[in-house]
């Protein structure tokens, strides 16, 4: 099961975070500390997943991006590696050229990709319907 | 749009991306509101946010503004500055605002609110709504929100309104329906017990989205229920695993054109899961899986992932001996793999399956050796997660050694208590290789687990002494030793021994130090007494220590000394520590109090506690009656606390991996029995197991096993690793090889030894004699070599001489007596090359070298995709060999996984028996090629005869690993203009007489070559080869007066270079 997704800069500044298990806000500082460090320390060469605590970390470099997710120790890591890459295509997909930041926008496809920590959609074209609509409705 | 949103909106991605305090971001951030507000924030350091964010429009505002704001919110609560006055604004966005803002109301509250927050009941008037609603987007956008979060007690209300979308026309509204359903399910399981038929029809939906949805209710559902209700589904399930595979879904679903990959490993988790010890519905599925397993070739992360999925499954659901030996070569895929993330994929693999097949464990010793130096920890953590599955009473000294290692450098808490927990678990599992050991390891969970590790584990091994085993002897030389141990502890500093520690020593020295002959009490106490004098002891440990000196004061002189020590604390502030203080002045003056307290440990047993406390009843009965709350035992207590299931994040909550109860003192091995099984497989003086019963040979391995169980020689774990190169490799190859290459290979041998010494150690007691094997190694018993297995080979990369370990031992009837066992058989060894490669192309069997009684023969077979290398082993004398130990290795080939490649082999003979042994190669010469052919050098194989000793090494051509390339002109065509790197040469042809050139060259090149010839076109002719692990190269050629102009082409940079080369010497050698 996936407990939280976070996208994180090179400077361990949080540009999104999603937690899919209730945490008290003071908790998630403090969590989102040393999952950013215990992510950013690692060397390219090393293993893209990290223990913490009792569950593991998977995160992904994109540029001076990162993508880090929280799952629990039965989850299939390489499963959850490629979903990131996955969303991020799905980013891409979306934002056409650079993964711009619209918070909202990526949380709307955040939330059609996870829900309660589980898997629920990973084909992009499904992915990015609803938010197509909306941009739509938007427009006119 | 108002002007200002639109630039803040558009501004947006812009900040958030360039918050990274370029200079650029300033002058963008002034732009906008939300950029000030941004840089504000940041500037922050008191939580006063919301002042700030409340400082925009003032006076009613539009949804559009409040979206905005909402937006600014949301990045607050991200940051870690709560805005909980915003929670209110977001609800009602949801409920005023048109769809977009909508969409950000219902978004905001999902991330705002949890599960049971008061505000979310408001939430449920819009969602009823929105659900009713005629647009589609606000329907899709309510049942978001409702599998996001909703209100447990208001699900009745929704309920048959999200029933109803299950038969909506549109695919989306469905799938979104049963994520719905399934988040009630999650929240309220009996709420929805009465639809589950219709989660059958969702399963059967038409729309591949809607029954990938219904499979998360499914999995959970098997999970939590009975997985019996379900199989019936068995079928289904298959059915959809197969289509999936089979490419039936429509492109859109691929992923780097792989068909929904994660609905594959959804699927495989419920077949595992459906399975899982059941026949009947296993044979159903073994088909797809095999399906699967063969599907998943693509060398692309995410089949891995599905691979892994499948691994698991196979060897979940009940055995099929087929399945399993393929599932077996996929773990070598991943373990063996260069990637690192495979690798560590691979070893959690391992770990799953090892508890159901020890040997393939065996199968990949090295690797996991190796793993264990591995420079990132993680991968060393997950070896050692193996290593602990492995364990048992023979390895068990150094896999503890190991993990200790591993805790001594670790400086992660958590991992510290979860692997102390292990070790303890695995000291106290098998305490009884040796009392030393078990002490040692104690103490060094002590100070390593220090303070944070679980209180069990001192208790446990407190208990573990008091009560004892089943001999008194070997219970007092226990208990002995740990006082011992403790009293020279206490000698040195003990500033930095962890307070449990000091707490432990305090309560063995004041149980058990009568044991030792010649201490005086008074000798104890006064040591005690010195750890007191630290003010950095805590309280608890002092009355530790308190209540160790009551038991030590027998003598009066102990009794003077304690007391001196106790008045101290006499008049102290600590109730605890006092009233210990006061017991021990009291027990003092008191000598027949004392003795029936605290009677001296051999009286204990007859001590008779009321465990159930029945004398406290009245005082019970009486507290109730006065209205107390019953008495919950901690578990209950227990679980009522983490019924709300979170996160977990105090350390100290975890629970032991393995709780150390289970391993109590009713269910321990006894120690007789267990020295009895050790010294059956370890001591020297028996004769040799028979008949392949232990695959991994104890020849090399240091006997610490004896009939009297462990034999204590100082660290006998430390020596085990460290031991010299034992002495059947003694520098004694004076044949067939010259100094340098002694030299070489000898240091070779020495760190190879190390290993392989660690290896023994490590795998002793893995194999057939520990669980009934369901892998067919691959590599087989010898004694029968025609029917011998090759390891198959595959696209792996690497040599597989790991399997090549587990050639057994066999007596088989051979029975040519060795008069004719001249040089000239060899013309009969091919015959014996196993059948999977008689077919084949093959070179001629060439004696390599001899010695007084073995001679060693080798060819190369070419097979499709590897180079195999037989090589045959035959005894030449007169008499039987009792033992021949063989070391394969290529350390020299400088490829990454080749270091682990060198094997052990050695088996027994009858009489008169002639001998032969395949060891079947396969490497991937690419790698060759691109280290260039000089590194080619490095076959060499060691045989080891007694005293004397067989040393050779082989080099195979770099030209062994081509293979035609079949393909057509066109094809040819297409391939030539796409490929980077090209070489060209003239070569001379040097018999001028022939009629054609052209032909008789390219003949030349095809047959010494392996090459194809395409086509030829007038004088020019083009021909084609691949490499062994597939890399083309292409080659065009044509004469011109007594020259051959060669043009080569290929994707790899060095290889049209080296190919050159060989194509020159096979047109001179013509």
């Amino acid at each position: 099961m996936i407990k939280f997704l976070l996208m994180v800069n090179k400077q361990g500044q949080i540009r999104l975070s999603k937690y899919y298990e209730h945490i008290d806000l003071a908790k998630r500082a403090s969590l989102e500390v040393d999952v950013i460090k215990g992510c950013l320390s690692r060397k390219k060469e090393e293993c893209s997943f990290v223990e913490y605590k009792d569950y593991k970390l998977v995160y992904r470099q994109y540029a001076s991006l990162f993508v880090m997710v929280g799952v629990s120790e039965n989850e299939n890591e390489l499963a959850v590696y490629e979903l990131v890459h996955n969303f991020v295509e799905v980013l891409d997909k979306y934002f056409s050229r650079v993964i711009m930041f619209n918070l909202e926008k990526v949380h709307v496809i955040l939330d059609e990709m996870i829900l309660n920590g589980h898997i629920v959609e990973t084909n992009k074209s499904r992915i990015l319907a609803p938010l197509l609509v909306l941009d739509k409705m938007a427009e006119s | 749009m108002s002007d200002v949103v639109e630039k803040t909106l558009t501004a947006l991605p812009g900040l958030l991306l360039s918050l990274d305090s370029q200079p650029g971001a300033a002058k963008l951030c002034a732009t906008s509101r939300l950029g000030s507000l941004v840089r504000s924030i940041t500037e922050l350091t008191s939580k006063n946010v919301g002042e700030e964010m409340a400082e925009p429009p003032a006076g009613p505002r539009s949804p559009k503004q409040m979206k905005e704001i909402m937006v600014r919110a949301i990045y607050c609560e991200m940051l870690g500055y709560e805005a909980s006055f915003s929670y209110i604004h977001a609800i009602k966005l949801a409920q005023q605002g048109s769809v977009l803002e909508k969409r950000v109301g219902y978004l905001a509250v999902s991330l705002f609110l949890h599960e049971s927050h008061d505000l979310l009941l408001l939430l449920v008037n819009t969602v009823l709504k929105d659900l009713q609603s005629t647009n589609l987007i606000e329907v899709c956008m309510a049942l978001t929100v409702v599998s996001q979060i909703f209100p447990k007690d208001m699900i009745p209300a929704v309920l048959p309104l999200v029933e109803d979308k299950l038969t909506h026309s549109k695919e989306i509204i469905r799938r979104k329906a049963v994520l719905a359903l399934y988040k009630f399910y999650l929240i309220a399981p009996n709420q929805v017990q009465h639809i589950h038929d219709k989660f059958r029809k969702a399963l059967c939906d038409k729309d591949p989205g809607v029954m990938t949805a219904s499979l998360h209710i499914y999995l959970k559902l098997i999970k939590v229920c009975l997985a019996s209700n379900y199989k019936d589904l068995t079928d289904s399930f298959v059915t959809i695993l197969k289509q999936v595979v089979g490419g039936k879904l429509p492109v859109d679903f691929n992923y780097h054109s792989v068909p929904a990959p994660w609905l594959q490993m959804q699927l495989l988790r419920i077949l595992a899961l459906l399975g899982k010890e059941d026949q009947r519905t296993s044979e159903m599925m073994y088909e797809v899986l095999d399906e699967s397993l063969r599907r998943a070739e693509i060398n692309h992360n995410i089949t891995y992932a599905i691979l892994y999925e499948c691994l698991k499954t196979i060897y979940t659901i009940h055995p099929k001996s087929e399945l399993l030996e393929k599932a077996a070569k996929c773990i070598g895929k991943f373990v063996l793999s260069p990637k690192i993330n495979l690798k560590y994929l691979g070893l959690k693999a391992l770990t799953y399956v090892v508890q159901q097949d020890p040997n393939l464990a065996l199968q990949h010793q090295m690797t996991i050796i190796e793993c264990l130096d591995h420079s990132d920890p993680i991968i060393k953590r997950e070896t050692l997660e193996l290593l602990y599955r492995i364990t048992n009473g023979q390895n068990v000294s150094v896999i503890v050694e190991k993990m200790l290692d591993f805790l001594r450098l670790s400086k992660d808490e958590y991992t510290t208590i979860d692997l102390v927990g292990k070790v303890a678990e695995l000291a106290e599992k098998y305490p009884f290789p040796c009392s030393v050991w078990f002490i040692q390891t104690m103490n060094a969970i002590f100070s390593i687990g220090g303070d944070v590790m679980q209180p069990d584990i001192p208790n446990n091994f407190l208990r573990l002494l008091a009560e004892g085993f089943d001999s008194d002897e070997e219970d007092r030389q226990l208990r002995l030793l740990a006082v011992d141990s403790y009293l020279s502890l206490l000698e040195c500093d003990t500033s930095g021994l962890p307070q449990r520690f000091l707490q432990v020593i305090s309560w063995v020295l004041g149980e058990f130090s009568f044991l030792k002959e010649g201490l005086e009490p008074a000798d104890v106490v006064e040591r005690l007494g010195k750890l007191l004098d630290d003010d950095a002891i805590t309280t608890e440990t002092r009355c530790w220590v308190l209540a160790a000196m009551s038991k030590l004061c027998g003598s009066s002189d102990a009794l003077c000394k304690a007391e001196k020590v106790a008045h101290k604390y006499t008049s102290c502030l600590d109730t605890a520590l006092r009233q210990q203080a006061v017991e021990l002045e009291l027990l003092g003056r008191d000598v027949d109090l004392r003795t029936r307290v605290l009677p001296q440990h051999g009286a204990r047993n007859q001590l008779e506690v009321d465990s159930s406390l029945s004398f406290l009843d009245g005082f019970v009965s009486d507290a109730l009656a006065r209205g107390a709350a019953p008495y919950k035992p901690p578990h209950q207590r227990q679980e009522e606390l983490s019924q709300e299931k979170i996160l977990n994040f105090e350390p100290y909550g975890l629970s032991l991996p393995v709780s150390l109860s289970a391993c109590s003192l009713t269910d321990r091995q006894s120690p007789t029995a267990l020295s009895l099984s050790s010294s059956l497989s370890g001591n020297s003086a028996d004769p040799p197991l028979k008949a392949g019963s232990n695959l991994l040979k104890l020849e090399g391995v240091k006997r610490v096993w004896g009939k009297q169980g462990y034999l204590p020689e100082k660290q006998a774990t430390e020596e085990a690793l460290a031991q010299e190169p034992s002495s059947i490799f003694a520098p004694s190859h004076q044949q067939a090889c010259s100094e340098s290459q002694q030299t070489t290979f000898s240091t070779i041998v020495e760190q190879d030894q190390e290993k392989r010494q660690l290896a023994s150690s490590l795998f002793v007691g893995l194999g057939s004699q520990n669980a009934p094997c369901l892998v067919r190694t691959v590599a087989q018993n010898l004694s029968d070599s025609t029917s011998e297995a090759v390891p198959a080979v595959g696209n792996t990369e690497v040599v597989e001489a790991s399997e090549v370990s587990s050639l057994s031992g066999g007596s088989g009837p051979l029975a040519q007596p060795s008069s004719q066992v001249e040089r000239g058989l060899e013309s009969d060894l091919p015959s014996r090359l196993p059948a999977t490669l008689v077919g084949l192309l093959r070179s001629d069997v060439e004696e390599l070298c001899s010695g007084e009684s073995l001679s060693l023969s080798a060819c190369k077979v070419f097979d499709a995709d590897a180079l195999v290398l037989a090589i045959f082993l035959s005894n030449i004398s007169d008499s039987s060999i009792q033992e021949v130990s063989c070391l394969i290795s290529s350390e020299q080939l400088k490829v990454p996984e080749m270091c682990s490649t060198f094997s052990v082999l050695s088996f027994y003979l009858n009489e008169f028996v002639l001998f032969s042994l395949f060891v079947c190669f396969s490497l991937c010469l690419n790698h060759l090629y691109s280290e260039g052919v000089a590194q080619c050098q490095g076959w060499e194989e060691h045989l080891n005869l007694g005293e004397a000793s067989l040393y050779h090494s082989v080099s195979p051509p770099a030209s062994c690993s081509c293979r035609p390339l079949p393909l057509t002109t066109e094809e040819y065509g297409k391939m030539w203009l796409s490929f980077s790197h090209d070489v060209k040469q003239n070569l001379m042809l040097l018999k001028h007489e022939e009629e054609d050139q052209l032909e008789a060259a390219l003949t030349a090149l095809k047959e010494k070559l392996c090459l194809h010839i395409v086509d030829v076109i007038g004088a020019e002719g083009i021909m084609a080869c691949q490499l062994v692990s597939g890399r083309p190269c292409l080659l065009h050629c044509h004469t011109h007066g007594g020259m051959l102009a060669i043009w080569l082409r290929s994707p790899i940079a060095d290889l049209p270079d080296c190919l050159l080369y060989h194509c020159q010497k096979a047109i001179q050698e013509r």
